[in-house]
């Protein structure tokens, strides 16, 4: 069977220039990750900001080229793979739909750009097909003729959805989709999402910082920390069994709305995770509550078992 | 009808802003006591932080408040002039932002900034100034407090930042604190440890504290007082246990049906949703401003509405009786 996404010991490096004495850093915000994700499922990347998850997606979307390694998309390598093929088969919807709409075309227009940078309908037909994939998101023809300045947040976000599907993409790369939103708009994306990926048959890259949303929409979640897959697993094994401490601290702090439990302890400390400056050893120890003498100085291998991925030296030990 | 607070820090009767054709806030009533938290839930748009500003009085220019009363420790702030509230603003109300990185010079150290409070309010040195920040400093859970004081935002992270907001806000000790939004920003780790912190604080100092978010998971597990704000009104008010033991208002219902929650909603059903946009609402419209996207809605909601009691201090603007859910399921 071909995955719909694989990606081999990709890593991706960025020069950053100090603003103090232009010392040259190098940031390594993709550090040696690999996973494959099965045709029609859903996965779920977490994890804190600067922790690369969105570099992961760009390079996923063949935005960027990774420094080494590779991504192969529907079997096939991103590599030298013709722009408007990668269109066909890949197509993002990103956090802030204020910004992802160009605000000087009308959104029939914005809706038809991939059809027409194809170049393989004639325009009546693309018309068309524009027409359909608005309504299946539940934009109205009416809507259709307007600028995105004149939509709200959640109709916006569904424009962009249309845009997304409008070449029938096998996957979508959805970063951050609902973080702008307010939740009752929140909630109605999801549920679109969700019905789009039962209808066609997606499959979704979905990233998030909001442990909740993603409990709910993925079928298997990657955790990732400074540039690493730290654990991976399906969906509700990794929210009942949590087995990485930064997992488990992860899921302490979301607040469910129940009045009976005070705010989290999550143990975490200050030190605070720097892209720029990754330690030695495991890179969670300085933040970790169950940290031993030996992970300061011994990087952990992946652990996988019964179709779970750790890196944590307790897992070893277990 | 409205909960009796007694003895509030402060209390806002009938509050109104209109920003030309829209009414931001449309008679909002709050209270908070001395030692508890009351958190102002709503999406955006609703009125919640133009309700802060309004206390504060930092609405822009040529944006005027109208309110029976805006109270603060018994003295009405309607009737002060700018020169006045600038002498409370700071020292004995504070307020706390959303992104700390824009709510801090990028051009002054963390110790100017922090110590130019108290030597304003305080007409304290330079040097007590400095000691008084760096008290604060280690009271947020900053350690070498003598380096970060000599440093610039930019080089703080935002959990740290905000840590820094929260100093500044307590330099002057104030009674009450305003905090709009202070963990939205943050990572999720970060915003649990920043949320423990200013619980830790506010019960120390015995603060009202007056802090305004979107998200029910921050209003239940911080708050003991809650009030749901929906275009520009309070739609239900109420101690945290009554209003999630029993959310009766069909918008506060519809919020929390919103929410996935790990381990109560199944993954891939569908979330509830409430359907269409938060209206702007002209001034002078009349009836409740839920109703159109209300499934419960009839004709009558179209006429003014009644504010409800639902027992203890629990009330909500409706026409349906506080069983209304019960009586539906019958």
């Amino acid at each position: 069977m071909t995955h719909a996404i694989e990606v081999r010991n990709v890593y991706r490096e960025f020069q950053q220039r100090s603003a103090m004495a232009g010392v040259r850093r190098t940031v390594r915000a993709v550090d040696g990750v690999t996973f494959s994700l099965p045709s029609g499922d859903v996965l779920g990347v977490v994890g804190e900001s600067g922790c690369g998850k969105s570099t992961l997606a760009r390079l996923i979307m063949g935005l960027l080229p990774p420094t080494s390694g590779e991504v192969l998309v529907d079997g096939r390598s991103l590599n030298g793979m013709d722009r408007r093929e990668r269109a066909r088969l890949i197509q993002p919807v990103f956090q802030d739909p204020y910004s992802s709409l160009n605000p000087r075309q009308r959104i029939r227009d914005i809706v038809r750009l991939p059809l027409a940078a194809q170049g393989d309908l004639p325009k009546a037909r693309q018309v068309e097909r524009v027409m359909e994939m608005l309504a299946r998101v539940g934009i109205s023809s009416e809507m259709a003729e307007r600028m995105p300045g004149q939509l709200s947040g959640g109709q916006r976000q569904r424009v962009a959805i249309a845009r997304a599907l409008v070449l029938h993409p096998r996957i979508v790369v959805c970063d951050e989709p609902t973080s702008a939103l307010d939740v009752s708009v929140q909630a109605q994306i999801l549920n679109l999402l969700a019905e789009l990926r039962r209808e066609l048959g997606l499959t979704y890259l979905f990233i998030s910082h909001n442990l909740a949303v993603v409990e709910h929409i993925a079928t298997e979640v990657a955790v990732m920390y400074l540039g690493r897959i730290v654990e991976q697993a399906p969906v509700q094994d990794l929210f009942r069994t949590p087995a990485h401490p930064y997992t488990q601290a992860l899921l302490a702090s979301v607040l469910t709305p129940d009045p009976a439990l005070g705010i989290p302890d999550v143990g975490l400390g200050d030190a605070y995770p720097d892209p720029t400056n990754i330690p030695p050893g495991c890179r969670f120890h300085p933040r970790c509550p169950s940290v031993f003498a030996k992970c300061a100085a011994t990087m952990p291998d992946n652990i996988r078992k019964d179709g779970r991925l750790v890196e944590c030296l307790l897992a070893v030990q277990a | 009808m409205t909960p009796v607070v007694p003895d509030p820090v402060l209390s806002v009767a009938d509050l109104r802003v209109s920003f030309g054709q829209t009414e931001a806030v449309r008679g909002v009533t709050l209270a908070v006591a001395r030692g508890e938290t009351h958190c102002l839930v709503g999406e955006s748009g609703c009125g919640k932080s133009v309700t802060a500003l309004s206390v504060m009085n930092l609405l822009p220019r040529g944006i005027a408040r109208t309110a029976d009363h805006i109270r603060f420790q018994g003295q009405d702030l309607l009737g002060l002039s700018e020169r006045q509230t600038a002498r409370l603003r700071g020292d004995k109300m504070a307020m706390i932002f959303q992104e700390p990185m824009t709510s801090l010079n990028p051009a002054y150290t963390i110790g100017s900034q922090m110590s130019e409070v108290f030597e304003r309010h305080r007409r304290a040195t330079r040097r007590q100034a400095m000691d008084r920040a760096a008290e604060l400093l280690a009271r947020v859970g900053i350690t070498a407090s003598g380096m970060r004081l000599a440093q610039y935002p930019h080089q703080l992270s935002g959990g740290l930042r905000q840590r820094v907001m929260i100093a500044m806000a307590l330099m002057c000790d104030p009674e009450l604190l305003i905090a709009d939004e202070p963990t939205t920003a943050l990572d999720v780790t970060v915003q649990a440890q920043i949320l423990r912190l200013l619980q830790k604080l506010q019960q120390e100092l015995g603060l009202a504290l007056l802090l305004i978010t979107h998200d029910l998971g921050v209003v239940a597990r911080m708050a003991q007082r809650v009030s749901v704000m929906y275009a520009g009104e309070v739609v239900e008010t109420g101690t945290v246990a009554e209003v999630f033991a029993a959310p009766t208002h069909p918008y506060t219902r519809g919020l929390l049906d919103c929410i996935p929650v790990p381990g109560k909603t199944q993954t891939g059903e569908p979330l509830g949703s409430i359907p269409g946009v938060v209206p702007r609402m002209p001034p002078g419209f009349v009836g409740c401003a839920f109703r159109d996207r209300c499934t419960l809605a009839v004709p009558e909601c179209a006429e003014s509405v009644p504010l409800r009691d639902a027992g203890g201090d629990h009330c909500y603007l409706c026409r349906l009786p506080p069983d209304w859910k019960r009586a539906a399921a019958a």
